[in-house]
């Protein structure tokens, strides 16, 4: 399939990212071979969008210090960036908002896209992206061909899909305006695990030709909690996660046992609404 | 206070390439001797193995060693030697073990047996003790008929001590009580285990590349870009090193 006739894709991943990690990096590589790979795909961007303080996850810092991570992790990447629109909103955002936000975004600053490499070569390039893009539409005068724009994809693990099981955690409307508007891509060890799930879903069900599974091969196991159980216990957390936000980590004295109890006895935002309605 | 004994932890393997895998083993070996109270970890030494060991997909020494010396540019206190890689042939684990450990007593500073006059009231702990540090499936191969000598295996345990990181699939604790020799020495035997799970192989990472698949976040970035600039691990290169161990049942 030539170029232009694959559906160009950017990756979203939402998350606490309590800190950001080597594995939450590797999930963009993995989904961006396989989507490359498939041949109807070609992956653009890759978007890490924080989420803001008011969820109120338990041991959830600031959300100043956890964007400052992410960037300092993305710095050597030439694809990958961080969102601060989630992280900056009062109140707390829920992920098919996010989604929406950055597809509305895409499609406002897009047009007949006929420019050669999106993929910037220089990591600084990659801010400007979105401001280049609307400064060519305003000079080309053509109606976006809906076509054309880039979609926007959830890319997540295989625990963010099953918590979709968790009661009352996702409103069922939003979990059928993610697969069915935008799409997940969900890195898993468990395969059968994740389509015995999706099996299970009628929602999922009927839309499962938008829920991309890529396999994981081989464990890898660094999840933030394990980050911060080690960082509370003195120990190295090095090529768990990039150097300088090892670093920056140690800088800072992030976690401790007192950051691990913010939060603690506080209702978690989207069982908050819920709580509000009764 | 009991001060504690210095330790310098040796990593011997092929590091084909070398892994961010390569690089933890250090990282939670040094805090598990640490949280012991016992040792104090004062270096850590990386030593590709020869290309005379003609393991199927070796490449070059020099590059392995290069690799190692771009992934541990930023660490402060684990380092590449290139000593055992730069041998005629193939040599054994605790030939190497003897070589470090020699040189280690060489660089020590000279107070054992000069006569100044004056009487050291430094602790007697001085010497450095060399371990030798590996993951489990290491360990698993003493077990492998004729690949070790049983002679080299004791000496290993008793005269240096090995540091044994967990590994996904692999009961260390059975290895041990499986074998006499490591069943009188497990009191040299420390067994650490590595909380975050990561099954991350040299392996893994020379298929990816081969496929054309990502490998960053993996391994330094450093050495992505080494392997990219000199077109190592490619689908072509794979056939380099020839494709039966003959030297692995041979321990001269």
């Amino acid at each position: 399939m030539e170029n232009s006739e694959k559906t160009e894709v950017v990756l979203l991943a939402c998350g606490s990212f309590n800190p950001i990690t080597n594995m939450h990096l590797r999930l963009f590589e993995l989904a961006k071979d396989y989507m490359n790979e498939t041949g109807k795909y070609r992956v653009i961007k890759g978007i890490i969008s924080p989420v803001g303080d008011a969820y109120k996850k338990k041991g959830l810092i600031s959300a100043h210090h956890r964007v400052i991570m992410a960037e300092l992790a993305t710095k050597n990447s030439e694809w990958v960036e961080v969102d601060t629109w989630e992280s900056l909103q009062k109140e707390w955002v829920e992920t098919a908002k996010v989604l929406r936000h950055h597809q509305e975004k895409l499609e406002a600053g897009s047009c007949d896209h006929q420019q050669d490499s999106p993929m910037p070569g220089k990591p600084g390039q990659k801010r400007k992206w979105v401001e280049q893009r609307q400064d060519f539409s305003q000079k080309k005068l053509l109606e976006p061909k809906p076509k054309d724009v880039p979609k926007v994809k959830l890319l997540c693990g295989a625990d963010l899909l099953e918590s979709f099981a968790v009661p009352n955690l996702w409103k069922s409307e939003d979990i059928t305006q993610i697969v069915e508007d935008y799409g997940l891509i969900c890195i898993t060890r468990a395969g059968n695990d994740a389509q015995k799930f999706i099996y299970e879903s009628d929602a999922l069900w009927k839309h499962r030709n938008n829920i991309h599974l890529v396999n994981e091969w081989i464990t890898n196991d660094i999840s933030s909690t394990k980050i911060r159980r080690a960082l509370r216990r003195g120990q190295s957390i090095r090529y768990l996660v990039p150097d300088l936000v090892q670093e920056y980590i140690e800088k800072h004295d992030l976690y401790s046992c007192e950051s691990e109890e913010k939060n603690v006895g506080v209702i978690l935002a989207p069982l908050q609404s819920l709580i509000n309605q009764r | 206070m009991k001060s504690r004994i210095p330790v310098v932890l040796l990593a011997c393997g092929s590091f084909n390439p070398i892994t961010n895998m390569h690089l933890r083993l250090f990282e939670v070996a040094r805090d598990h001797l640490h949280q012991t109270g016992m040792y104090q970890v004062i270096g850590g030494i990386i030593s590709p193995v020869n290309d005379g060991y003609r393991k199927q997909d070796l490449v070059a020494a020099h590059h392995r060693v290069a690799m190692a010396r771009l992934a541990l540019q930023t660490s402060d206190w684990v380092q590449v030697d290139p000593w055992e890689s730069e041998q005629v042939q193939w040599m054994e684990t605790v030939k190497v073990l003897r070589h470090h450990h020699s040189e280690l007593l060489r660089s020590l500073p000279q107070t054992e047996g000069q006569d100044h006059g004056r009487a050291r009231s430094v602790a007697p702990t001085a010497v450095p003790e060399l371990k030798l540090l590996c993951g489990a499936d290491v360990l698993k191969t003493f077990q492998t008929p004729n690949l070790w000598k049983d002679a080299h295996i004791q000496e290993i345990v008793e005269k240096f001590g090995v540091v044994c990181v967990s590994r996904t699939g692999h009961n260390p604790k059975e290895y041990i009580s499986g074998s006499p020799i490591l069943r009188r020495y497990q009191h040299n035997i420390h067994l650490v285990r590595e909380p975050v799970q990561n099954e991350l192989s040299s392996t893994y990472i020379r298929r990816a590349l081969s496929q054309g698949h990502s490998v960053k976040y993996l391994l330094p970035d450093a050495v992505i870009s080494y392997i990219k600039d000199h077109n190592l691990y490619t689908r072509d290169s794979s056939w380099k090193g020839s494709s039966t161990q003959r030297n692995e049942g041979k321990t001269d």
